[in-house]
C-alpha cells in the first residue's frame, strides 16, 4: 500500500506535480476547452460550427450524445439562432455555453447587446479570426474589436492552458450574482485552437468544489410570471445603460476574486494587466492574446543584447483595467501597443487607441507608438518584435512619422 | 409602481426585468396627440364602432350609451372618425 503511494507520487513528481495539482496530459487546445465546459457541467450549449472553433462544440455535441456530458446540445441553422436559443435557455435557468468565430460573431451582433443587457451569464469562447472580404479563416482579432462594445465581460488568454483555465473561471465569474454578465474567452483561431499542448487537467471534484451550480436570480418561472426583454421609454433607458454600464466596470473585483481563488488552487495566477521583464524597462510591448509568448521570446533576446525592453500582457479587455494600466507602465519612456486588428479610417490599433486614451491624463507618460501586426495569419516572428522595438525607437527620437504602422506592409 | 421620470438607475430591475404586469399603463400615450376626437352627440347613434376600431383602446363608453376619448391614451390617430357610420366625430388640433 505504502509502496503503491510511493510509487503514485513519484509519478506525480515526474509529470509535473509541481505545476499543480491536476493531471498533466497533451491535447488540442479545442478539446481541452470543450473538457472545461464540460467538467464546468454545462447544461444547456446552443452552437453552430465556423471555422476555427468547430472543434469545440463538434466534441461537445459528441459528448452531449454519448451521455458524458447531461446538457441539452441545440443545433441551430446560424450563429443569430444560436445566441438567441442561449438566452431562451439561460432564462429558463440554465448553466449556457455556446462558442463562434469571426462571420460568425458578426451574424450574433444584435444579439450579443441583448443577452449582456438582459444579464445572462452565457460564457462563450471566441476563436478569434480575421473578417471577410477577403475571406481569411485565419486569426486576428478585428472579429471581436468589431464587438467591442457588446457589455459582456471580455478575457484574452495566451496558451492552452489559460484558455481551459479560464473557461471553467468565466463561468463562476459570470454567474455571480453581482455580476451577472455574460463572458467571453478571446483564444487566437488555429494558432492556439489548433495546436496541440501539455496542459494540466482538473478532475471533476476540483471543478465541483470551485463552481457551484448555476443559481438563477432572475428566470422564466410560469408560477411566478415577469417581463423580459420589454421597451424602454426615453424617460429610463439612460438609467437602464448606466446600470449596465456600473455593473461591468464592478464585476472587476469579482473577476479577480475568481482568479484569485484559481490561483489558490492551482497555483497558476493570472492578472488583469501581466508584466513581463517590465520593471526595469524604459521600453514596453503591448501584446494581447497568443502574440504574447512570441514577445516574451523577443524580450529576453533583446535583454540579453542590452536593451531595457520589457512586456505588459493585456488580459482583461473589458472591463478595461484603466489602474492597472497605468500603474503598469510605470516611468516608461516609450510604449509600443501592437495590435492584431486595424480600424479602418481611424486610429490604426483599436487598442493603441484605448491605450492612449487611458494614459492620456497622466502628467508622465510615455510615447504611445501604434504597429498593427499579424492580420488576416501573417505569421510574427521574434524577430518581427526586435524590428518594431528598433523601429520605434528611432521614430520616437526623430518624432512619430505617421499615426500607426501596418508592420511588414509590402509597397 | 414609481413613475419612469423619477426612477434612479440604481432602481433599475436586473435586466430592465419587469415584475408587473400591464406596465404599460403607465405610458400616457395621450401626450403624442396634435389632434382629439369630438363627438356630435345628436348625430351619434351609439353603435359602437369607434369603441371598437380605435387601436388603443382609448374610447371610453359613458353612461348613456356615447362615447368618448381617454385623454391618457389617445394618441390623436383619427381611426375612429374615419370609420364613424354616421360622420358624427371630427378631428380637432390640439390647443397650446
Amino acid at each position: 500500500m505504502a509502496k503503491a503511494k510511493a510509487k503514485a507520487e513519484a509519478k506525480a513528481e515526474l509529470i509535473g506535480r509541481a505545476h499543480g495539482p491536476g493531471k498533466r496530459v497533451g491535447m488540442e487546445v479545442s478539446i481541452a476547452v470543450s473538457h472545461a465546459v464540460q467538467l464546468s457541467r454545462a447544461e444547456a450549449i446552443a452552437a453552430y460550427p465556423i471555422t476555427p472553433q468547430t472543434h469545440i462544440v463538434e466534441h461537445l455535441s459528441s459528448m452531449v450524445a454519448n451521455g458524458e456530458l447531461e446538457a441539452e446540445f441545440v443545433n441551430v441553422e446560424s450563429e443569430h439562432s444560436a445566441l438567441s436559443a442561449c438566452i431562451g435557455m439561460s432564462a429558463s435557468g440554465a448553466r449556457t455555453y455556446t462558442a463562434t468565430s469571426s462571420q460568425g460573431l458578426a451574424l450574433m451582433h444584435e444579439i450579443l447587446f441583448i443577452a449582456s443587457a438582459m444579464r445572462f451569464p452565457i460564457v462563450m469562447t471566441v476563436a478569434n479570426r480575421a473578417l471577410s472580404a477577403p475571406l481569411s479563416i485565419w486569426n486576428d482579432h478585428g472579429d471581436i474589436m468589431a464587438a467591442r462594445d457588446i457589455g459582456w465581460i471580455q478575457v484574452f488568454v495566451e496558451n492552452g492552458q489559460e484558455a481551459f483555465d479560464h473557461t471553467i473561471m468565466a463561468f463562476k465569474i459570470a454567474e455571480n450574482h453581482k455580476v451577472l454578465l455574460p463572458t467571453i474567452v478571446n483564444l487566437d483561431g488555429f494558432i492556439l485552437s489548433h495546436v496541440v499542448e501539455a496542459l494540466e487537467m482538473l478532475d471533476q471534484k476540483m471543478v465541483d468544489d470551485f463552481l457551484p451550480p448555476y443559481i438563477p436570480r432572475h428566470q422564466l418561472d410560469p408560477k411566478n410570471p415577469v417581463t423580459m426583454g420589454a421597451f424602454a421609454m426615453p424617460e429610463i433607458y439612460t438609467e437602464v445603460k448606466m446600470n449596465h454600464q456600473v455593473t461591468l466596470t464592478n464585476s472587476y473585483e469579482h473577476i479577480l476574486a475568481v482568479w484569485n481563488e484559481w490561483a489558490q488552487l492551482t497555483g497558476r495566477s493570472y492578472h488583469p494587466v501581466e508584466r513581463y521583464r517590465a520593471e526595469d524597462a524604459r521600453i514596453l510591448l503591448l501584446t494581447m492574446g497568443s502574440l504574447s509568448e512570441v514577445a516574451k521570446i523577443a524580450v529576453d533576446e533583446l535583454r540579453e543584447a542590452g536593451v531595457p525592453v520589457g512586456l505588459l500582457v493585456l488580459r482583461l479587455w473589458r472591463p478595461f483595467p484603466f489602474q492597472d494600466l497605468r500603474q503598469a507602465v510605470g516611468d516608461a519612456e516609450l510604449l509600443i501597443v501592437c495590435d492584431r486588428a486595424l480600424s479602418l479610417g481611424g486610429p490604426g490599433g483599436p487598442v493603441m487607441s484605448e491605450v492612449r486614451s487611458a494614459l492620456y491624463h497622466l502628467a508622465q507618460r510615455p510615447h504611445i507608438l501604434g504597429y498593427i501586426i499579424g492580420l488576416g495569419g501573417r505569421d510574427v516572428p521574434p524577430e518581427a518584435f526586435k524590428d518594431i522595438v528598433a523601429k520605434a525607437q528611432t521614430e520616437m527620437a526623430e518624432g512619430p512619422s505617421q499615426e500607426f504602422h501596418l508592420y511588414g506592409v509590402r509597397g | 409602481m414609481k413613475p419612469l421620470e423619477q426612477t434612479t438607475w440604481q432602481e433599475i430591475e436586473l435586466g430592465g426585468l419587469l415584475r408587473e404586469p400591464g406596465s404599460a399603463r403607465a405610458y400616457r400615450t395621450g401626450d403624442w396627440r396634435s389632434q382629439h376626437p369630438v363627438w356630435t352627440k345628436g348625430r351619434c347613434i351609439r353603435c359602437g364602432v369607434c369603441w371598437t376600431v380605435c387601436p388603443e383602446p382609448a374610447i371610453i363608453e359613458e353612461p348613456g350609451g356615447y362615447f368618448d376619448m381617454d385623454p391618457d391614451y389617445c394618441k390623436g390617430c383619427g381611426t375612429c372618425a374615419r370609420e364613424c357610420v354616421t360622420g358624427c366625430i371630427t378631428m380637432v388640433p390640439e390647443e397650446e
